[in-house]
C-alpha cells in the first residue's frame, strides 16, 4: 500500500486536496447559512416546524441523486465540483438548522436574564452570550456533518469528480484491492482530522468550560 | 434527446421519461427496479435491526461496553460507502460461482448492513440509557424484575429514539442501495449508473427523482408507524408536545 502511494503520490495528494476542499467548503457555507436560519427557527416559534421539516425532507434525498439532478438545475456540467459543494451544503444546512435552533434554545433562561441585566440586548446578546454558550452543541453537529461529508464526497467519484473516491473506482475497474484500502485509510484519516480540528476549535472557543470543570 | 439543459427542462425530461410506457415494463421497468430497491433495502434493514437493537438493549440495560460501542459506531460513520462497497465486492465476488446475482448481492448487502447498524445501535442504547432513573427505581420498587423493567419500562420509553434510529438507518440504506448499482446490482440505482454511461440525462434525472420519492415515502410511512407504536404517555401527545427527541441531536450527542 505504501509503495502504491509512493508511485502515485502526486495524483493521490491532489485527490486528497480536492477531497478536503470538497468536504470543508460545504461545512463553511452550511454553517453560514444555518446560523441565521437556526436563529429564525428559535426566535419565531411558527418558523420552527417548517424550517426543520424542510431540512428533514432535504436530508432524505440520496446523495448520488442530488449530484446528478443538480447540474440540470444549476446549469453546470455534470463533472463540475460545484455540484458536490452545493449538494453537501444542502445536507450540512439541513443538519445544522435544527442543531443551531436547539442549541440556542438550550441557553438557560437565567443566563439570558443576567445578560440582559448587564446591558446586553438584541444582536449583541446573541453574538456575545447566546452563540458562545451554544458553541458545544453546534460543534457536535458540525462534527457529524464533517464526518458524513467526507464519506459522501467519495460517492461523487461514480460520476467522475476527482477526489479520493477515484481510488475506489480505479481499484474496482482493475479488481485491485490496494488502491481501495489506501482510499479507505486516507478518507478515514481525513474524517478524523476534521473531527479533531472541530473539537479543538470548540474547546478554544469555550475556555470557561475548562475553567469550571472540577478536578 | 435533451442533454443537460435549463432548470425547467429537467421537469419536462422527467415527466416525458416517466410517462413513456416503455419505461414501465420488463426487466428494466420502474416497477421491477422499485421492488428490487425495496427488497435490497428491507433485507439489509431487517438483518441490521436483528443485530443492532438487541445489542443496544443489552448494552443500555447493563451499561457494559458502552464506550467500545460508541467508538465503533462512530468510526463506522467515517467509512466511505463506495470504498466499502468496492472492497467487499473484490474480496467476495471471485469466490462466488454460479448463476444469479449473488456475486453482487452478497457484498452489497454486507455494506448495507454495516451502514445500517450504527444509527440503530447507538439510538437504542442511548434511548435505554436516557430513561429517567426515577422511573426505573419506581418500576423496581413495584417489584419488577430486571427483564420486566427492560421490556415494560425501558423499551417503551426508548421507542421514540429507537424509531429515529431505524428511520435514519433506512434512509441511509435506501440512499446507499442506489450506489450498489455501480458494482452491478439492480434497483433504482441502475437508472443513475446506466443513464450516466449512456449520457441519457432524462433517465438519470428520473431515477434520481424516483429514489428521492421512495426515500420520502418510506420515511413518512415509518413516521406514521412510530406515531401509533409509541405510547402517548411517552410522546406527551395529550398536552402540547415537549421538545421532540430527534435523531440528529441524538446522533450529535452519541
Amino acid at each position: 500500500m505504501i509503495s502504491y502511494f509512493q508511485q502515485h503520490q502526486s495524483q493521490i495528494l491532489s485527490w486528497l486536496g480536492w477531497h478536503a476542499r470538497l468536504s470543508a467548503l460545504p461545512l463553511l457555507f452550511g454553517l453560514i447559512l444555518a446560523l441565521p436560519l437556526g436563529w429564525l427557527a428559535r426566535r419565531y416559534r411558527w418558523a420552527y416546524p417548517p424550517l426543520v421539516g424542510i431540512a428533514g425532507l432535504l436530508y432524505t434525498i440520496p446523495s448520488l441523486a442530488l449530484f446528478i439532478v443538480l447540474p440540470g438545475i444549476l446549469k453546470t456540467k455534470i463533472l463540475d465540483p460545484t455540484n458536490v459543494v452545493v449538494a453537501l451544503t444542502i445536507y450540512t444546512v439541513a443538519l445544522l438548522v435544527r442543531v443551531v435552533a436547539d442549541g440556542l434554545a438550550a441557553v438557560p433562561e437565567d443566563v439570558l436574564q443576567a445578560a440582559t441585566a448587564m446591558g446586553y440586548r438584541g444582536f449583541g446578546r446573541l453574538v456575545r452570550v447566546e452563540l458562545p454558550i451554544a458553541v458545544p452543541v453546534i460543534g457536535a453537529g458540525l462534527r457529524v456533518a464533517a464526518v458524513s461529508n467526507v464519506s459522501l464526497v467519495s460517492v461523487s467519484a461514480l460520476i467522475g469528480v476527482p477526489e479520493l473516491g477515484q481510488l475506489f473506482t480505479n481499484g474496482f475497474q482493475l479488481a485491485y484491492q490496494t488502491p481501495i484500502l489506501l482510499g479507505i485509510v486516507l478518507s478515514v484519516l481525513l474524517a478524523l482530522a476534521f473531527d479533531t480540528a472541530i473539537q479543538l476549535f470548540t474547546r478554544a472557543l469555550t475556555p470557561w468550560r475548562r475553567a469550571v470543570r472540577p478536578a | 434527446m435533451a442533454k443537460g439543459g435549463a432548470a425547467g427542462m429537467i421537469v419536462t425530461d422527467v415527466a416525458n421519461w416517466l410517462s413513456d410506457p416503455a419505461n414501465w415494463t420488463g426487466q428494466n421497468g420502474v416497477p421491477t427496479r422499485l421492488l428490487q430497491h425495496l427488497q435490497y433495502s428491507l433485507v439489509a434493514l431487517v438483518i441490521a435491526a436483528v443485530i443492532a437493537i438487541p445489542l443496544g438493549l443489552l448494552i443500555g440495560h447493563t451499561r457494559r461496553g458502552t464506550f467500545a460501542v460508541v467508538a465503533i459506531a462512530n468510526s463506522f460513520r467515517a467509512l466511505p460507502t463506495v470504498g466499502l462497497l468496492t472492497f467487499f465486492y473484490i474480496l467476495i465476488s471471485p469466490h462466488i460461482h454460479g448463476t444469479g446475482n449473488a456475486s453482487y448481492f452478497i457484498p452489497s448487502e454486507i455494506v448495507l448492513i454495516l451502514l445500517a447498524i450504527p444509527s440503530m445501535l447507538s439510538n437504542t442504547y442511548a434511548g435505554i440509557e436516557n430513561v429517567d432513573p426515577g422511573v426505573k427505581d419506581a418500576a423496581a420498587g413495584m417489584g419488577m424484575r430486571g427483564s420486566q423493567v427492560l421490556w415494560r419500562v425501558e423499551l417503551p420509553n426508548a421507542l421514540p429514539l429507537i424509531f429515529s434510529g431505524v428511520r435514519s438507518s433506512f434512509l441511509q440504506v435506501i440512499a446507499t442501495a442506489t450506489v450498489t448499482a455501480y458494482v452491478g446490482l439492480g434497483g433504482l440505482g441502475r437508472y443513475l449508473i446506466d443513464g450516466l454511461a449512456q449520457q441519457d440525462y432524462p433517465q438519470m434525472a428520473s431515477g434520481a427523482v424516483l429514489v428521492a420519492v421512495l426515500a420520502l415515502l418510506v420515511d413518512l410511512l415509518l413516521a406514521l408507524v412510530q406515531r401509533y407504536a409509541v405510547s402517548r404517555g411517552v410522546t406527551g401527545r395529550y398536552r402540547r408536545p415537549a421538545a421532540p427527541v430527534e435523531r440528529i441531536t441524538a446522533e450529535a450527542a452519541a
